[in-house]
């Protein structure tokens, strides 16, 4: 490794360190801080936090792939939802043969089976969004207009497809008998299965930031988001950036889709589409191409709607609306703008 | 006499409904430092990056040491040895000074003796080596920008306005690193419009108007001939010293 690669120069004089934005950050800790008087009780108070971190760690699952695929891309991709759909059905292609697992007594076969459908679901939803990616969305490359259009359409004919494989009702699925009931500390009651999506959540999104920040893929993704033209005046092939990316982002909805499902312990083809209002809201608090502001902004809805179902129900429906109107009032960019050209 | 390094051959390029360059031809010799000058519009940006591919030429032909690279993609021709500084710069403000260089030394890290000669012609780039780049100066930009395209070795260097906007103090700097770029035999073709900058620096001249190449010759010549001067860019050297 050079001295550059590690950061350093040959001259003596210290370096000076980048500066890091931390103010988005403060607001999840004091809209936390802020909502416990009104909560009142203090153990209420972490059951909400803990439910609405795992909220929040699904939407971002299921929205950091499209803020990338957005970002790098400049893709604006209504057929995400159905890689959350697809995600959530790939589950039965395991839970077909080892339905057994879910309902054995041993965590490691429960976890197991939740490894393999999430396996499976990132295997599927990566392929298709290959599929995807060169059918659909590389013929609009460019165009805002035709992708929210051809987008919309893959969605509808997926989502057919879906009903065509798998039928139109409803299909329950069992959630493994670990994840299933909750710990209880005190007066705190945290849902096992919350606490697991808290996990993974926090896995993909350290795994993520890893990538982007201490590989040459990551600054590749990084550069790319900003100004794709002179990464390829660089030597690098963006549009096989663009396609790993977009493969990489169908398998991470594909993820949130299991995740979601497993939630809701029932699937239905239009479930990811229910989703993705939420999801665009949170990219576009978080700011477009940026996986921390995504991560940040799902944290930030999915607590405000926790918190305010709580003390206020009636204003719990227009309350993710009121938190984008805000942050985008302070920063019309989001959270966490990333420069474009 | 040589075969040059680069060479355009009856180069027209289209932007969609506008004919931008007219039957351009020109060489560039290797190690020398060509300036391509002419007056806003006359299609000096358009030529850059019609070689470089991020504008594909409608007819004509691109040869770069001998190998036609008009169809090529952008990213074959930056790893034939073709290095590129856009006017805008097009620095990743997101990333870090560091990070900027690391990513433009496609094939590899930098190696220590040449990262030190790039900071030794850029200096100011140390100080803010670990500073996301959209924190520095207009010129620091441009540095960066330069730095960025040599990085690891090229065969020639295509930069597109580097004293745009500058201070003269900065432009100063610049052009020392200029000259010290030519030292160490490099190729370049340099767009600028600033003709003090152009007349210390460049070996040959090439003069553009309305999408057409109107002189091309030694940069002696036209310094010392006011009348072509005056014929060709409406000033005298003079002028702008």
């Amino acid at each position: 490794m050079t001295e550059m690669a590690a950061g350093t120069t040959t001259s003596s004089e210290p370096l000076p360190r980048a500066k890091t934005d931390l103010l988005p950050l403060l607001i999840v800790p004091a809209l936390a801080l802020l909502a416990l008087p009104f909560v009142g009780s203090g153990s209420t108070w972490v059951t909400l936090t803990v439910a609405g971190l795992a909220m929040g760690m699904m939407i971002f699952l299921m929205a950091s792939g499209l803020t990338l695929v957005f970002g790098l891309m400049d893709i604006i991709n209504f057929g995400h939802g159905v890689f959350i759909s697809l995600g959530a059905y790939a589950t039965l292609i395991i839970l077909g043969p080892l339905a057994g697992w879910a309902q054995a007594d041993s965590v490691w076969l429960n976890l197991g089976l939740l490894a393999l459908c999430i396996l499976a679901a990132m295997g599927v939803t990566g392929i298709v969004g290959a599929v995807f990616e060169r059918i659909i969305v590389r013929p609009v490359y460019g165009s805002h207009l035709k992708q929210i259009l051809v987008t919309m359409g893959g969605l509808i004919v997926a989502e057919q497809a879906i009903h065509a494989i798998w039928g139109a009702s409803p299909i329950p699925i069992p959630l493994p008998e670990t994840l299933r009931g909750a710990f209880i500390i005190g007066d705190v009651i945290m849902e096992r299965y919350r606490v697991v999506a808290v996990g993974i959540g926090l896995i993909v999104f350290i795994g993520m930031q890893l990538l982007l920040n201490r590989t040459r893929i990551g600054l590749l993704i990084r550069a790319g988001v900003e100004n794709p033209e002179m990464v390829e005046a660089l030597g690098y092939r963006i549009r096989r950036l663009f396609v790993s990316v977009f493969v990489a982002g169908s398998a991470l909805a594909g993820l949130g889709g299991v995740m979601w499902a497993f939630y809701r312990q029932t699937l239905t083809a239009g479930m990811g589409m229910e989703v993705m209002v939420l999801v665009f809201i949170v990219i576009i608090i978080g700011g477009l191409g940026s996986v921390g502001g995504c991560f940040v902004g799902s944290i930030l809805v999915a607590l405000v709607a926790n918190y305010v179902g709580f003390i206020e129900p009636k204003l719990a429906l227009i309350s993710n609306i009121l938190v984008m109107a805000l942050v985008l009032i302070w920063r019309p960019q989001g959270l966490f703008p990333v420069a474009r050209r | 006499m040589a075969e040059p390094l680069l060479q355009l051959s009856g180069v027209h390029t289209h932007i969609g409904p506008y004919h931008i360059l007219h039957g351009v031809d020109f060489s560039i010799p290797a190690s020398q430092l060509t300036v391509l000058l002419g007056r806003n519009g006359a299609g000096k940006t358009t030529t850059l990056r019609t070689i470089m591919g991020l504008w594909q030429a409608s007819s004509g032909m691109i040869r770069f040491d001998g190998r036609d690279i008009t169809k090529t993609s952008t990213p074959d021709i930056a790893r034939a040895g073709i290095g590129y500084v856009p006017e805008s710069m097009a620095i990743f403000t997101d990333l870090t000074v560091r990070e900027n260089i690391v990513l433009a030394a496609r094939s590899g890290p930098v190696e220590p003796a040449r990262l030190d000669w790039m900071l030794g012609l850029f200096p100011a780039l140390k100080r803010f080596w670990n500073l996301p780049a959209g924190n520095l100066s207009g010129g620091q930009k441009q540095m960066l920008a330069i730095a960025r395209a040599i990085a690891e070795p090229r065969r020639l260097l295509l930069i597109d306005e580097p004293t745009k906007g500058l201070a003269p103090v900065m432009v100063r700097s610049m052009i020392e690193a200029f000259k010290a770029l030519k030292a160490s035999g490099e190729t370049i073709l340099l767009v600028e419009q600033n003709f003090y900058a152009a007349s210390a620096l460049g070996d040959n001249v090439i003069v553009m108007d309305d999408g057409r190449i109107v002189h091309s010759g030694a940069m002696r010549e036209m310094v010392e001939d006011k009348t072509l001067q005056q014929r060709l860019l409406g000033l005298s050297l003079d002028a702008h010293q």
